[in-house]
């Protein structure tokens, strides 16, 4: 018969299961990856302030919209994931990543119903982060609009 | 230069991220989250500005720059309408990306089919 392992058998057997992680080998891939979307999105600053003639301010949103789509076709035909896996943190930072996060729940739960399946899950992690985003500049904005009106700064 | 810069300011967030993804096992939904908030803190105390001027798109591209962005509206909203530009500026500086990344997801769900994860 076999014999139940003890508490420390097992967790020594989750200790040797569990996939081991370098720290060094994660960060050098997520330099890569969110370093090279960053390149990418450069370029096509680059690209349209001088070929363009497109203002900064301008350029950034231009990229801002052709790094989402880009992302969101990306996760249409499952290639975004691989590159968070093989990426971890680089393919999670960039804009990108945020792009992948609301499209790919909302290609995951279409069946579930315009409203309660695309609508709602579209917010998964867009939620929070819009949420938080607008709160923190809220509250920012609460001390920059007192720091002015009480005259500490410009 | 412009792009060395850009891939190493880019590619240090990314490092810093996952440095902290490894110690603490924070789910992407936190980290997307600390980081707009990081961006908007960065921004209000003016540090991420120099960043930026350094960076150029190694500090637009990532999530922290989405947040630096919503502070430059939130300021320039303040600045321009005083207390209803505390309600206007983060929405007017979020439009662009928030709207892209929901108008092409909803697209992609018409055009694309779930599939099974690998």
């Amino acid at each position: 018969m076999k014999k139940e392992p003890s508490k420390q058998e097992y967790n020594q057997m989750v200790e040797e299961m569990t996939p081991k992680h370098s720290c060094i080998k994660n960060c050098g891939k997520a330099f890569l990856v969110g370093g090279l979307f960053c390149v990418l999105g450069e370029a096509m600053k680059q690209l349209m302030m001088n070929y363009w003639d497109i203002s900064k301010k301008d350029a950034l949103l231009f990229v801002t919209i052709e790094l989402v789509l880009l992302s969101v076709i990306l996760t249409g035909f499952n290639l975004y994931g691989k590159i968070t896996k093989f990426g971890g943190a680089g393919g999670l930072v960039p804009i990108t990543g945020f792009a992948n996060s609301v499209a790919s729940p909302a290609i995951e739960y279409q069946k579930e119903g315009q409203v309660f399946g695309i609508g709602v899950k579209i917010f998964t992690i867009a939620g929070p982060v819009i949420l938080y985003g607008i709160i923190s500049a809220f509250i920012a904005g609460v001390i920059y609009l007192t720091a002015v009106q009480w005259g500490w700064i410009g | 230069m412009e792009y060395v810069k850009a891939f190493l300011v880019g590619g240090i967030i990314c490092v810093l991220v996952q440095i902290l993804m490894d110690n603490t096992k924070l789910q992407p939904g936190r980290i997307m989250v600390l980081l707009v908030i990081s961006g908007v803190i960065l921004g209000a105390l003016g540090i991420y500005e120099k960043i930026e001027a350094f960076g150029g798109c190694g500090a637009t591209v990532p999530l922290s720059g989405f947040g630096f962005n919503l502070w430059k509206g939130m300021k320039e909203a303040i600045d321009q309408h005083g207390f209803l530009g505390l309600f206007e500026g983060g929405f007017t500086a979020a439009s662009v990306g928030t709207s892209a990344a929901l108008i092409f997801s909803y697209l992609a769900s018409l055009i694309f089919q779930p599939k099974m994860k690998e």
